[in-house]
């Protein structure tokens, strides 16, 4: 499929979890508290998008057979990026709206009182930053920095991860399977670079 | 001479609240039917039923659906009946709060024995029918708040847990009551998961004094029908003004304690949940406050929020009991 024909379909894809949302939404049918679910339902998926995005470059480096290839993800690696942000921002959105009321006082007590939340900040200031200069023209502007600049993803997937742990409260199963996904990407890509430096000393 | 004393006045004969309010509608439609000679003798019933029938044992639908209605002034909404079933925490059937409701199916809530035992006169295995027998069944209506800072208001049908210790014949060394939730893996999906912090079964306790205070309730059902699964069936413990991970579900075991007894989530996260687990809105968690809660159904865009009140609002029935307590360091 070429690639003009590839780029809305992915990106119909990628918002499908959030037309979902909105028609549950809509249709009442996310129960008895749906703020609380809406805030949860977000705050997976921007997981999962963070992830996805991670793995498209060892998928592609990994997975190259004759017919099974990553190829042909990596254009779409902006995108899924940008995907991320999109339910980052949906979150943070619905929790501001729905939990708190935009009661901005009860945001600044939250934000004193509960790390978990507080460590989302440089995580959300990050992201809106790698959004922002997701675009060729800023890749061409800031050369060699752009991707020291975009490896900071991991950092976001790292406090990301901080963010569920902290919030357990008997189930690890989330935290454990976040924590072990990012974990192997963060692992791969920095045995590689390992490797990389010592072949080019 | 046999002097014979007046009967105390049957639930029977009080005029449920509701009908009293609305005695005007009440009279008429009454006349109505007198008219056409279809008044039916009044009889006690649950004030608030739902069509709904879970399924049971007939014995258990007659003793529910013969239940005395609650006479308190009616003060909160109630929850609706398809909220109050199908947004649960009971772990063992899954964490989501949809999962009780989803995968309680396969659970047998009947026969049902409970053992009573510890320091009791008269300990021994009982059937939930003969526990029963004899025990005035009624309707409570009772605030119900989750630590987890939301709320429902649910019409219990049950008995005082004192008329069910008093029968047993508590020692005088007896000073807490242990609850053990049943376990059974094939049943319950929860209880066979890994990565989860609660050893099974799950436990709960009491101090007697708290167990036999006349607000504390053993229900056997809800809007006037069965216990459903995903509520605890077929017999759960209601304390209003605690947290509701105090209100231990599908109990098979009851034993007195001269020792405060293990408790799943004050052994899971000691600085978290505390054995007492009052209901407290000084005393946040430490990831959210516990000032205020969303009384469901909380709409989106309408969020309910309310204040949490001390006590669940229960205080003046229940705040002497812990007198010169210091409720931060007992949380």
């Amino acid at each position: 499929m070429p690639l003009t024909w590839r780029r809305p379909l992915i990106l119909m894809l990628c918002l499908l979890p959030m037309a979902w949302l909105v028609t549950q939404t809509l249709r009442q049918q996310l129960g008895a508290d749906p703020a609380t679910t809406l805030v949860h339902l977000t705050g997976h998926y921007t997981f999962y998008f963070l992830l996805i995005t991670l793995a498209v470059t060892p998928l592609r480096r990994l997975v190259h057979w004759r017919r099974v290839h990553f190829r042909w993800l990596q254009p779409h690696r902006r995108m899924l990026g940008l995907t991320a942000l999109f339910y980052a921002l949906a979150h943070v959105c619905a929790y501001l709206v729905f939990i708190l009321g935009l009661d901005f006082s009860v945001l600044g007590a939250e934000l004193i009182k509960r790390p978990y939340i507080l460590l989302t900040l440089p995580a959300l200031v990050l992201l809106i930053l790698l959004g922002a200069t997701s675009t060729q023209n800023m890749m061409r502007r800031l050369g060699r920095h752009w991707r020291r600049l975009h490896s900071s993803i991991y950092l976001i997937a790292v406090l990301a991860w901080l963010h569920v742990l902290l919030q357990v409260r008997s189930n690890y199963e989330d935290a454990f399977i976040f924590g072990g996904l990012t974990l192997l990407l963060l692992g791969m890509r920095l045995y590689w670079r390992l490797r990389d430096s010592m072949r080019h000393p | 001479m046999l002097i014979r004393r007046p009967d105390p006045i049957p639930s029977s004969e009080i005029t449920p609240e509701h009908i009293y309010r609305n005695r005007r509608a009440f009279m008429r439609d009454a006349l109505g039917l007198a008219a056409l000679g279809l008044a039916r003798p009044a009889l006690a019933a649950p004030g608030h039923k739902v069509d709904e029938v879970v399924p049971g044992p007939p014995w258990l639908s007659d003793a529910i659906g013969a239940a005395g209605a609650d006479s308190t002034p009616a003060g909160d909404a109630l929850t609706p009946y398809s909220h109050v079933t199908s947004y649960n925490n009971f772990y063992e059937f899954g964490y989501d709060k949809a999962d009780p409701a989803r995968h309680s199916g396969k659970f047998k809530p009947h026969p049902w024995q409970i053992e009573i035992t510890g320091a009791v006169h008269k300990p021994g295995v009982y059937h939930l029918e003969d526990v029963l027998k004899g025990m005035a069944l009624e309707e409570r209506v009772y605030r119900l708040r989750c630590v987890e800072a939301w709320s429902m208001v649910i019409p219990w049908i049950g008995f005082p847990l004192a008329a069910l210790l008093k029968r047993v014949d508590p020692k005088g060394s007896a000073k807490y009551v242990a609850f053990t939730t049943v376990k059974r893996p094939e049943e319950m999906p929860g209880q066979k998961k890994r990565l989860g912090a609660i050893d099974w079964p799950y436990r709960e306790g009491l101090r007697l004094d708290e167990a036999m205070h006349p607000l504390t309730l053993m229900a056997v059902g809800l809007y006037g029908r069965i216990l459903p699964n995903q509520n605890g069936a077929p017999l759960r413990l209601v304390v209003p003004w605690k947290y509701g991970f105090k209100s231990i579900k599908s109990i098979v075991k009851i034993e007195l304690t001269e020792h405060q007894p293990y408790t799943s989530w004050s052994a899971t996260a000691p600085n978290e949940y505390g054995f007492y687990a009052n209901v407290n809105p000084q005393v946040d968690h430490p990831r959210w406050s516990q000032a205020q809660e969303r009384r469901l159904p909380s709409g989106l865009l309408k969020p309910n929020i309310i204040p949490t009140q001390m006590f669940n609002g229960y205080g003046e029935q229940v705040a002497s009991l812990y007198g010169g307590m210091d409720l931060r360091k007992f949380y």
